[in-house]
């Protein structure tokens, strides 16, 4: 284990006394592209505290996004360990993963994705069709949530006719609507100008002081990483250097 | 239920591609449900009460080889059988030759064996005291303007008179029609006129019938007394087949045309069209939200849930534009028959032709969404994400 690695580590547990809410061990993954092996993560070790906010950087190609995948329960490890919650992820089946996700993680993606069919509200309400909630309650949350990002007056705007910083803002709110202890946001100011990309997050930075969500974000952008508490650099599949920004 | 917002906002996302597939699945259920009205009318002929009385005995070898009248008393004389009438066929036509209608030359007592018939008593009797009498169906003489006491000249396509005249001048004294709450029958759309004139006019049926009704006293005994009538004439010139009047409708029927295939083979046709046609909408809608359906795996959507979701879209599609194509039927068949003043009658919708067509609607839905469904729940999230 070198270094950056072991003060990655040690930067995750320090910002929280007790057990890490992501803990990862050993973590490889390697991709079989016909008869060649490419190795995309090797041998990764991260704790990520509950209230963490973490900033996942380095070039394309570094394997941010593959790390980020596997802590969302999207994607399944070669070898190693992932837990969260003190849940053993990696050992799920596909419909447990489905279910846990469900339940712990909200996703924000670059390009949004909405469902250009459904309104605001609609988008907002489709994790909770998962629960057993009624469907007043449905859109009583979805109200909510709708409200924390400032939209509540868009609700019955269809995606179209938003902006993207305000899609965004919808995206968000469907990831947290279903209150997950977890945020996995992948480039979510990627396809944002400047002033739609400190919106988004300065809202992230909100959810995760106010309301204690950690949060787990790629970006290629120093300036939304100085948003983050623990910045992370991978560069060809291993973490080669961690900073604690605040 | 609570996913139904969900498959209807996607079913409508492409609403050009949506309607324009509907389009052609509203067309092809309008045309099965006036085809399967057509078979099922010529399913349900000769299906009466008083139709299980009624035997029917015509030539073994075909329909049009005719009997000798003598055997007129050897059947009665049959135990088991009531009454025995008999009926040839006159091959009319009104105005052209191409304007063909039924029509059957009858002994007095024909309508005695069809007491589901309705006809004025004073009809009846004019019949049978006008040598040149004739009785119409309704639906004929609304079709023709035909009333009581008109004289109509009927051509007959097959028998000439004795002076080579393909026309029989006949004299209209009533009018036939099915009892109300009953089923229509095909005397509803037949010209009755009686055997003598027609055997004393032509010199090419000398004193021949072409078939024999007779009523059984017991339906129950009905197979028992067609044997008795069929075995008469073992052995001679002229044996006969005695079945019940279904069966000889449906024989009839065979001989002429397979109905069933006929309507079967189309149908099919139009199906399989259909399957390719809303197969390629359903796979196309499907492509194109790729990353839509990833979205809501990563969500939580277990594999199961996405793939109903594709099959309920595709079982909607069709069961949209199936019910609209049905209702058609039945909206449009009494209006075309009534705009028509009866010369059109598209058979009605029934429970049975709704009940098939449903099943057909939903057996559709399912084949169509199938592959897109199966495609739908394998998706990998990572690589649909990513665009892969």
């Amino acid at each position: 284990m070198n270094a950056a690695v072991a003060a990655a580590r040690d930067a995750g547990a320090s910002s929280s006394a007790g057990q890490p809410l992501v803990e990862i061990r050993g973590l490889s993954k390697v991709y079989e592209r016909g008869k060649q092996k490419l190795e995309v993560l090797h041998h990764v070790d991260l704790d990520i505290a509950s209230g963490d906010f973490f900033a996942l950087m380095g070039p394309s190609g570094s394997g941010k996004t593959t790390l980020l995948n596997m802590i969302g329960g999207l994607d399944s490890p070669t070898d190693g360990s992932i837990s969260v919650g003190g849940k053993r992820i990696d050992r799920m089946g596909e419909g447990e993963l489905a279910r846990w996700r469900a339940g712990n993680v909200g996703f924000v993606f670059q390009f949004y994705n909405l469902m250009p069919a459904l309104s605001a509200q609609k988008n907002v309400e489709l994790p909770l069709l998962l629960t057993k909630l009624s469907g007043a309650q449905r859109k009583n949350n979805a109200a909510i949530a709708l409200q924390l990002v400032g939209l509540a007056d868009r609700a019955s705007h269809k995606p179209s006719e938003l902006s993207g910083g305000q899609q965004q803002r919808v995206a968000i709110a469907r990831a947290i609507v279903s209150d997950p202890t977890l945020l996995v946001c992948d480039e979510p100011t990627g396809d944002l100008d400047r002033q739609s990309a400190e919106e988004v997050l300065t809202l992230l930075q909100r959810l995760n002081r106010e309301r204690g969500k950690t949060i787990v974000m790629v970006t290629h952008d120093p300036k939304a990483a100085e948003y983050a508490t623990h910045t992370l650099h991978l560069d060809k599949g291993a973490l080669v250097e961690q900073q604690r920004v605040a | 239920m609570k996913y139904f917002h969900l498959i209807w906002a996607v079913l409508f996302r492409r609403k050009t591609r949506t309607i324009l597939t509907m389009a052609s699945i509203v067309a092809a259920f309008l045309l099965f449900g006036m085809l399967n009205g057509v078979r099922l009318a010529f399913n349900d002929a000769g299906k009466s009460a008083a139709g299980a009385q009624r035997l029917q005995t015509g030539s073994k070898l075909s329909f049009i080889e005719t009997l000798p009248i003598s055997l007129e008393q050897q059947i009665e004389k049959v135990p088991g059988v009531k009454e025995v009438a008999y009926a040839n066929w006159f091959g009319g036509a009104y105005q052209k030759p191409e304007q063909q209608i039924i029509a059957f030359a009858v002994s007095p007592n024909y309508l005695d064996l069809y007491p589901d018939a309705q006809i004025d008593t004073q009809a009846l009797k004019d019949f049978a005291n006008t040598r040149t009498g004739v009785l119409v169906g309704d639906q004929l003489a609304t079709k023709f303007h035909w009333k009581v006491g008109d004289k109509i000249p009927l051509l007959s396509t097959t028998f000439p008179q004795k002076d080579g005249s393909k026309t029989w001048p006949v004299d209209i004294v009533g009018i036939m029609k099915h009892k109300p709450g009953e089923k229509p029958t095909m005397l509803d759309v037949a010209v009755l006129m009686h055997w003598k004139y027609f055997d004393d006019g032509t010199p090419f049926n000398r004193g021949t019938v072409g078939w024999y009704v007779s009523r059984v006293a017991d339906v129950n005994q009905s197979d028992s007394v067609a044997k008795a009538i069929d075995a008469l004439s073992a052995n001679s010139d002229h044996e006969t087949k005695t079945m019940t009047e279904q069966a000889a409708m449906a024989s009839w029927i065979k001989q002429i045309a397979d109905i069933g295939l006929i309507v079967g083979s189309i149908m099919g046709a139009v199906f399989f069209t259909l399957l390719f046609l809303t197969g390629n909408t359903m796979a196309q809608a499907v492509r194109e939200r790729t990353s839509e359906l990833a979205v809501l795996k990563t969500i939580g959507f277990s594999r199961g849930s996405v793939m109903s979701m594709v099959l309920a879209e595709s079982v909607m599609l069709v069961l949209i534009g199936g019910v609209l194509g049905l209702a058609l039927v039945t909206v449009l068949s009494p209006m075309v028959g009534a705009a028509s003043g009866g010369t059109v009658n598209l058979p009605s919708v029934g429970a049975s032709t709704w009940a098939l067509g449903i099943g057909l609607m939903i057996a559709i839905g399912l084949l169509v969404g199938v592959l897109p469904a199966g495609r739908a729940m394998r998706l990998n999230i990572v690589d649909a994400l990513a665009g892969r």
